[in-house]
């Protein structure tokens, strides 16, 4: 991560995916694939523009939902791991719960949540929540665990207080952790939010992606999915982006 | 031991491994004057670094006690100038604030530490290093940097953890001279670790030889060479003299086999 944005590095992905989706589309055209089996990206293109306001108005949701949900796990996974380092009996007792937490197949919780929290964007934070703060969990608490006692150690003989030493050590050497984290958990987001709508919402892409599919629009749906993607990655980026202002130093290393 | 700044009386300490206890420091009685550059020298292993902690009051000692200026440290951590002995600069910080970072933990404001930092620089060889981190910075300089860093905080006692031990020969040798006109320069009690029978001549006034585990005090050795001391005092009979007594004593204490 030399330079962020690096265009060059860029370029040959980019090209790929261009000639993948020039594939599609002329294998689409050659052999007459209609647009309940396969839609053709022009298609896809085509009930994206036209489809743009109401595909907006899921989109907003779908954002609120993940983005929402991705900043409360953040909290919770902060508060979580700090107190499990702190205090060993509180990891010995919730790092089991954690894992299990992520074993309950999500799509059965969904239904449940909908019962409790109605239909709204409530359970769909939940569910971002749920499925974002076990990675982020999971990353920080190694971070911790991981920290240089002898660092620790070297502060305290100059009489550190422990604000400063959180801040001087624990917090940067933890901070490759959480992004680590955080990037795994940014995908999931979005993810988590369209699972959570797929199975009943006001709004969202999750619902309207079910209801392309039921009124046989596939190009809509796709359309939908080419979204999710977009939102997704451009998390990811972002994530990226907060890890490389965020860490100057690592920046350095690789010059 | 009345003009003592630090004195070690009978202390001793132990770890648990394996369910076994396994004595790592014996009955060590030392002291160090004001001023004074006394070096612990011992094989590798022979519990000098858990002796420093010690003194630093990171680890309690099972028996005995530790003072400075005649009053008894309780187990309590003193703010000392201690240097591990990995140089563990934050490599999060460029060299001016992991420098300063004995005064900004006291409190000092990021300006007046960074100004005072600056001042020394070119005692230590960095400047134009400032705004470097420390992955940036060759061996020897992240050592000077440690060390710099280590003058900055503000105590009579140093406690220096073999500083140069992962240094090659050549560069160890500059850093050696150059630990003395800095030594000079500041005027503090040295406790300085090694396992080279040459720096610790080279550099002390007085050198206490550790045997391995458990670490027992087996040689007490006043060093007389004048100082300020040229690189050529090794060459001297004075010189050869001290380590032909010390490499003896090292010999006859090495007893593999024997245990």
């Amino acid at each position: 991560m030399k330079k962020w944005g690096n265009t060059g590095a860029n370029l040959p992905p980019l090209v790929f995916l261009v000639l993948l989706i020039a594939i599609w589309e002329v294998t689409g055209r050659a052999f007459n694939i209609p647009d309940h089996i396969l839609p053709a990206p022009s298609s896809i293109g085509k009930a994206l523009l036209n489809n743009m306001p109401l595909l907006w108005l899921h989109t907003k949701m779908t954002i609120t939902a993940a983005s929402v949900g991705l900043v409360l796990a953040v909290f919770v996974a902060l508060v979580l791991s700090v107190l499990m380092n702190r205090v060993k009996m509180i990891k010995r007792v919730f790092y089991p719960l954690l894992v299990i937490s992520q074993t309950v197949p999500i799509i059965a919780l969904i239904p449940i949540m909908i019962i409790w929290f109605g239909f709204g964007l409530l359970p769909k934070i939940l569910v971002v929540t749920l499925v974002c703060f076990f990675p982020l969990s999971v990353n920080l608490t190694e971070g911790l665990e991981n920290v240089d006692n002898e660092l620790i150690d070297l502060l305290k003989v100059m009489k550190a207080g422990p604000w400063r030493i959180f801040k001087s050590v624990q917090m940067p050497s933890v901070l490759p952790y959480f992004f680590s984290g955080l990037k795994i958990s940014a995908t999931y987001s979005v993810m988590g939010a369209v699972i959570a709508e797929w199975l009943g919402a006001r709004a969202g892409l999750g619902i309207y992606m079910t209801r392309a599919m039921h009124s046989y629009s596939y190009s809509s749906f796709f359309a939908a999915i080419f979204i999710v993607v977009l939102l997704s990655m451009s998390l990811f980026k972002f994530t990226e982006l907060l890890a490389w202002l965020s860490m100057p130093w690592n920046r350095i290393k690789e010059e | 031991m009345c003009d003592a700044k630090l004195s070690l009386r009978e202390v001793s300490s132990a770890y648990i491994h394996n369910g076994r206890i396994l004595p790592v420091l014996d009955t060590i009685s030392m002291q160090v004057k004001e001023g004074e550059f006394v070096s612990l020298l011992g094989p590798s292993g022979s519990g000098k670094s858990t002796l420093l902690k010690i003194i630093a009051g990171l680890i309690k000692p099972d028996a005995g006690s530790v003072f400075l200026n005649g009053k008894e440290l309780k187990g309590t951590i003193v703010k000392m100038g201690y240097m591990p002995q990995k140089d563990l600069l934050l490599p999060w910080k460029p060299l001016l604030y992991n420098a300063a970072l004995p005064l900004l933990a006291q409190g000092t404001g990021k300006k007046e530490a960074y100004n005072k930092v600056r001042e020394l620089l070119p005692v230590f060889g960095l400047e134009g290093f400032e705004n470097s981190y420390p992955s940036q910075l060759s061996g020897g300089m992240r050592q000077r940097a440690a060390l710099l860093r280590t003058v900055l905080i503000d105590s009579e006692v140093m406690l220096l953890d073999e500083p140069f031990g992962a240094l090659d020969a050549l560069t160890r040798e500059r850093l050696q001279e150059w630990m003395l006109k800095i030594w000079d320069h500041f005027k503090r009690s040295v406790i300085f670790v090694t396992h080279s029978i040459d720096e610790a001549i080279y550099l002390s006034d007085r050198i206490y030889m550790i045997s391995e585990l458990p670490g027992k005090i087996v040689l007490e050795q006043a060093i007389n060479l004048p100082r300020p001391r040229a690189r050529d005092i090794v060459l001297s009979p004075l010189f050869t003299e001290y380590k032909q007594n010390l490499m003896t004593a090292l010999a006859n204490e090495t007893t593999w086999g024997n245990s």
